[in-house]
C-alpha cells in the first residue's frame, strides 16, 4: 500500500469493494480448536492447532499425507480415545462446551458430531437397518412410524432415497460406491447432528458420484456444519467457503476459500496448491 | 517472466507458462513497432510502410488467438491456481488489449493513405509525434511492469496516464487553433485530430495492462486498493 501514497488519482473506476465475498467467519462459531496438540506416544503429530468453525458452512482442511489433517478432524469427535498412546492437549469447544471434559458423554458427542470416512463402511445390513441404527440405540423413535419417518427423511437429506425407496431391505453393500457413500451419510444424518465431519469422502469415488456428493455437501450445508479432509484442491475450492492448509502437523495458513486459492499470503501454502516444488 | 516462486513439480507445467510470457512480450514488442510504424506512415506519409503495418496487423490478430488457445488449455489441463491463475486471466487480458492497440496502430497507418497529396507541416504533427513518444513510453513501462511484475513501476504507468490526457487535450486545442486560421486547414487537423485519439486510447490501453500486472502481482485490484487508501487517509 505503501507505493500507492501520495499517487492516488483516478477512483472513477467502477470496482466496488464490497463485491467481496462476506467472510463466513462472521457466522456464530460452532466448534473453537485452541492450541490442539496430538501425540502419538513419542511423535507429536499435531503442534498447537487453533481453529474456529463458523456454524452452517463447508470448512476443508488441506494438506500433503501426514500433515495431520485427519488427526486433527479426529480430535473434533474424539475418535483418537481409540488409539492407543494417542494423548491429546489443548480445548475443543463445541459451542462453548470442551468435549474433552470428564463427565462428557462420548457416545452422545458422536451424535451430535457425525463422521464420514474415506471408505464407504455401511453395516452389513438392509439399508433401512443402516439408517435406523443410529436412531434405534439412541431412542430417537418412539415407534416403529417414528422410525420410518427418520429413515425416509435422512435418505431424502443424502440424496439416496429416490433410487433406493423399492429396495429398502436389500442389503447397504449391495449399492454402487457413490450410493453407499451417501447411505453413510444418511447413516450420520439420521441420529441428528450439528456437526459432520467428512474424512477424504470421495477419495474411493469416480467423478460423477463424486459430483453428486459433493451436490449433497453443498445442500446439507444449509442445516449442518460441515468440516472435510480432502487431497483434491480443486474439491476443497468448489464445495467450501473457508479452507485450511495444513503442514508437518502445523496449521499453516487458514481463510476463505476465494483467498486461500487466489492469493494466499503462505509462501508454503502457494507451493502447495500450486503443486510448485517448496 | 521474472518468476521468484519455486519450479513447479510438473516441470511442463512450467515450460507452458514460461512459453505463454514468451508469446505476450513477443506479441508486445510487434504491437510498438506497429505504434511507431503506424506513426511514421502518418507523418512521412510513406505508402509503403503503410502497407506493411496493415500486413503486421494479421500477425498481431494471430497472437492473440494463439494466447487464448493457450491459456484454455492451461486451464483445462492444468487448473492452475493462486498466481498461476492469476498469470493466466492476465495474459487473456493483456494479449486483449495489445491487440486492440495492434487495431490504433493499423487505423494510424490507414489514415496516412488517406492524408496522401496533402501538405503536412511539422507545426501540425508535432504534438502527434511528441505524444506517440510519451503513448509508447507508457505502453514498454506498463510491459516491463507486466513481464517483471512489479507492482510499484504498474502503479506508476496508471499515474502517468494524466499527462497521456493532458496532451491530448492541449493538442486538440493547438489544432482547433489552426482550423480556425484557415480553413484549407480543416482536413489535415481533423485527421490528426482522430490520430491523437487513437494515441489517446492507445495510452489509455497501456493503463489497463499495467492494473492487471499490478494485479499480477498483488492478487488486489489496483482500483479498489487505492479506494481502501483513501478511506483510510480520510479516517487518519
Amino acid at each position: 500500500m505503501d507505493m500507492l501514497a501520495g499517487k492516488v488519482k483516478k477512483t472513477s473506476l467502477n470496482v466496488d469493494s464490497t463485491m467481496n465475498p462476506i467472510d463466513v467467519l462472521e457466522r456464530p462459531i460452532r466448534l473453537t480448536a485452541r492450541d490442539v496438540t496430538v501425540h502419538y506416544g513419542a511423535k507429536q503429530a499435531l503442534h498447537g492447532i487453533s481453529i474456529d468453525i463458523p456454524d452452517r458452512a463447508v470448512t476443508a482442511f488441506i494438506g500433503p499425507s501426514g500433515c495431520g489433517k485427519s488427526t486433527f478432524l479426529r480430535c473434533i469427535n474424539r475418535m483418537n480415545d481409540t488409539i492407543e498412546g494417542a494423548k491429546v492437549g489443548g480445548t475443543i469447544k463445541l459451542d462453548g462446551e470442551d468435549i474433552y471434559a470428564p463427565a462428557l458423554d462420548v457416545v452422545e458427542l458422536r451424535a451430535r458430531i457425525g463422521m464420514v470416512f474415506q471408505k464407504p463402511n455401511p453395516f452389513p445390513k438392509s439399508i433401512y437397518d443402516n439408517v435406523a441404527y443410529g436412531p434405534r440405540i439412541h431412542g430417537l423413535a418412539r415407534n416403529k412410524a417414528d422410525l420410518d419417518e427418520i429413515v425416509v427423511s435422512s435418505l431424502r437429506k443424502a440424496g439416496l432415497f429416490e433410487e433406493v425407496k423399492d429396495r429398502l431391505q436389500e442389503p447397504g453393500t449391495g449399492l454402487s460406491g457413490g450410493q453407499q457413500q451417501r447411505l453413510c451419510i444418511a447413516r450420520a444424518i439420521a441420529v441428528g447432528p450439528e456437526v459432520i465431519l467428512m474424512d477424504e469422502p470421495c477419495s474411493a469415488l469416480d467423478p460423477i458420484a463424486t459430483a453428486v456428493i459433493e451436490e449433497l455437501i453443498d445442500e446439507l450445508r444449509e442445516n449442518y456444519t460441515i468440516v472435510i479432509v480432502t487431497h483434491s484442491m480443486q474439491q476443497a475450492a468448489r464445495v467450501s467457503q473457508r479452507t485450511a492448509f495444513f503442514h508437518l502437523g502445523n496449521l499453516i495458513e487458514q481463510g476463505p476459500t476465494e483467498d486461500i486459492f487466489t492469493n494466499p499470503v503462505n509462501k508454503q501454502t502457494q507451493d502447495y496448491i500450486m503443486g510448485r516444488i517448496g | 517472466m521474472a518468476n521468484t516462486a519455486s519450479d513447479h513439480i510438473v516441470s511442463s507445467f512450467t515450460d507452458e507458462l514460461n512459453a505463454l510470457a514468451q508469446t505476450i512480450a513477443e506479441m508486445g514488442g510487434q504491437v510498438e513497432v506497429a505504434i511507431e510504424n503506424g506513426t511514421k506512415a502518418l507523418l512521412k506519409l510513406d505508402r509503403e510502410l503503410a502497407d506493411l503495418t496493415i500486413i503486421a496487423d494479421q500477425r498481431i490478430d494471430d497472437m492473440q488467438r494463439k494466447i487464448d488457445d493457450m491459456c484454455v488449455s492451461i486451464i483445462a489441463r492444468r487448473q492452475p491456481m493462486a498466481s498461476d491463475l492469476r498469470s493466466i486471466v492476465t495474459a487473456i487480458h493483456v494479449a486483449n488489449d495489445l491487440e486492440r492497440v495492434g487495431d490504433m496502430a493499423k487505423q494510424l497507418a490507414r489514415r496516412s493513405l488517406k492524408l496522401e497529396n496533402i501538405n503536412l507541416q511539422p507545426t501540425f504533427y508535432n504534438g502527434v509525434k511528441n505524444m506517440t513518444a510519451l503513448v509508447l513510453r507508457q505502453l514498454k513501462d506498463a510491459l516491463d511492469a507486466y513481464a517483471n511484475r512489479d507492482a510499484a513501476a504498474s502503479v506508476e504507468v496508471c499515474n502517468r496516464d494524466d499527462e497521456v490526457d493532458a496532451m491530448y487535450t492541449s493538442l486538440f486545442r493547438e489544432l482547433l487553433t489552426y482550423m480556425l486560421e484557415d480553413p484549407r486547414n480543416i482536413t489535415t487537423c481533423t485527421h490528426l485530430l482522430f490520430c491523437a485519439k487513437n494515441l489517446e486510447r492507445i495510452g489509455d490501453h497501456a493503463t489497463n495492462i499495467a492494473e492487471r500486472a499490478y494485479y499480477l502481482q498483488t492478487g488486489k485490484q489496483l482500483t479498489a486498493d487505492v479506494q481502501e487508501l483513501h478511506r483510510t487517509q480520510i479516517k487518519a
